[in-house]
């Protein structure tokens, strides 16, 4: 926001009003831009805000944002100042999103890069199909949380909820609070130096100062899915 | 569509829903401006039909209302005098062309049998003392002009916007569902076991208009509450016995409850302020409101039971 940059060098924010833009014309705005800092105002809950960037663009979003907002994001830093609706930063490759508020279900699904960071809590299906971007959740996430997903760590320092990491492939899953239940082929890890290390990393580049590595569980494949055991083809 | 596809399952699949809770007089005045631009906000997510159940105006102890509705706007004059003659009517009011509110002297369901037994061709849309539903298969805009939404007030009010995927899209398909005196179902999803549940209800002695999903769940809670539930109770065995997707919003004459199943894939969110209470669909239905953006806002968990006014059923 002009006035309250944290960089005097920095150039001052555009402003773009969804109440006088349609998304298409934000977006189309956005897209169009190869640097600076943009502010988005009164998003009232709109579907696809600054969804498909691709450029070193610092956007910020003065409110509550609808579906998808962010998704596809390449490069650019987004922040919400709000919660958000399904599929925040769905799909995305790299760049940094981040919601001050709660996000709905499906946040960072199928996330290939970057980071996605959720100041308040996150709903079902966090980090559903993950293949390679990071979540860092400081409250809790909802259940079916890191379905199936593939790569990428998922950071949360409240409690997950039901089916955690079911089917999980290589992602990394840390957990500080409880678990409500594991999903198949989840299972709790033991702490490595390295994980130790990538976590800390994580909460630092989430801004989190007050949750230390050491109070995490780390949970992951027990790749018992991973091939076909004859002896269980009765249950099919 | 085809009859084939009329008897599949799911209906509902995508649909909005909204309601609102008045908690200040202010509010209860503009309550029917407040859930007509929720309605129309949701008009995406449903363009094919719209409906509301508004709480207002109740009628004196003893007497009741019904909304009737017919395909027939030539007969109405006859089917009102046919009423007077049968249990009376203090007033009646034509609402567009296929609606009709009817105040009689007796009971909701004494009236509701009435109607039931005598004018077959007439849809008893709500029977109650409070409870007012109109809906049909135009757009939400339309609907809201059509019925002057935007002028009635009262204490709270359900809304859905439909848009049917198997079943028919006509009025009596429409939402909200009555679910027994004062009493309403919006729902946004699918359910898979509704053919079975449905015969199962019909052994119950459970009538049903229509082969959709909804009307269904909305049966089922009717046979629930008849064998003396609670709200909150009934609303808890549709964990056990409905299979499939869900958001549903039940409203009560005193009130609402919401209830998702334990997937949750069909959205809800819920904002509550010193004026209101407010669900729907999405958050943007709910910015439409007086003071949403300093609202509180959450998103109902799987599986819970949430509830606003007493909700509590006789």
């Amino acid at each position: 926001m002009s006035g309250a940059a944290p960089d005097s060098t920095a150039a001052p924010s555009r402003a773009l009003d969804l109440s006088q833009l349609s998304v298409r014309e934000l977006n189309a705005a956005l897209h169009e831009a190869e640097d600076g800092r943009w502010e988005v105002l009164d998003p009232v809950g709109k579907h696809a805000i600054a969804a498909g960037l691709d450029a070193e663009l610092e956007v910020e979003i003065a409110g509550n944002v609808g579906y998808y907002c962010a998704g596809m994001n390449k490069r650019a830093t987004v922040r919400v100042k709000g919660n958000c609706g399904v599929g925040v930063a769905e799909n995305i490759m790299s760049g940094k999103v981040a919601i001050e508020g709660d996000a709905s279900q499906a946040a960072g699904a199928s996330g290939h890069g970057g980071l996605l960071v959720i100041e308040g809590n996150a709903a079902a299906r966090c980090g559903i199909s993950l293949k390679g971007a990071d979540i860092v959740v400081r409250g809790s996430i909802g259940h079916m949380s890191a379905f199936m997903a593939q790569r990428g760590r998922i950071v949360v320092c409240g409690d997950a909820g039901a089916a955690l990491g079911d089917s999980i492939y290589e992602a990394r899953i840390y957990v500080r609070g409880e678990v409500a239940g594991l999903g198949a082929d989840c299972v709790a890890k033991e702490m490595r130096p390295e994980h130790l290390e990538e976590l800390a990393e994580l909460l630092a580049e989430a801004g989190i100062e007050d949750a230390q590595p050491s109070e995490f569980s780390r949970y992951g494949s027990a790749r018992r899915l991973y091939n076909f055991n004859v002896d269980d083809a009765g249950e099919y | 569509m085809g009859s084939r596809l009329d008897a599949c399952h799911a209906d509902a699949a995508m649909c909005g829903i909204v309601g609102i809770y008045a908690k200040s007089d202010a509010c209860e005045r503009h309550l029917g401006a407040h859930a007509a631009a929720m309605l129309v906000e949701m008009a995406d997510r449903g363009p094919d039909s719209a409906g509301v159940a508004i709480y207002r105006d109740p009628a004196p102890e003893g007497h009741s209302k019904l909304c009737l509705q017919s395909a027939d706007s030539a007969g109405w004059d006859d089917a009102v005098t046919a009423i007077d003659t049968g249990i009376g009517v203090v007033e009646a009011r034509r609402v567009g062309e296929r609606h009709a509110l009817v105040e009689t002297p007796v009971g909701a369901e004494e009236a509701r049998d009435w109607v039931e037994r005598e004018l077959p061709d007439v849809a008893i849309d709500s029977a109650g003392r409070i409870i007012e539903i109109y809906k049909d298969a135009i757009s939400p805009a339309e609907f809201v002009s059509r019925f002057s939404l935007a002028e009635m007030s009262g204490t709270h009010a359900l809304g859905h916007t439909r848009m049917a995927t198997e079943s028919r899209v006509t009025p009596a398909g429409s939402h909200p569902f009555s679910t027994g005196l004062d009493l309403c179902l919006v729902h946004n999803g699918s359910l898979s076991n509704h053919n079975r549940l449905r015969d199962e209800l019909r052994r119950e002695g459970i009538g049903f208009r229509t082969r959709n999903d909804s009307e269904v769940a909305a049966a089922y809670l009717t046979w629930r509450l008849r064998q003396g539930a609670t709200l909150e109770g009934a609303l808890e065995g549709c964990l056990e016995d409905l299979d499939g997707f869900y958001t549903f919003a039940v409203g009560t004459a005193e009130g609402f409850a919401v209830l998702r199943d334990p997937i949750s894939c069909k959205p809800a969110v819920m904002a509550e302020c010193d004026d209101w209470v407010a669900i729907a669909s999405e958050y943007r239905a709910l910015a439409t409101l007086p003071g949403a953006a300093d609202a509180e806002v959450w998103e109902p968990e799987p599986g819970v039971v949430y509830s606003w006014g007493t909700v509590a059923v006789a």
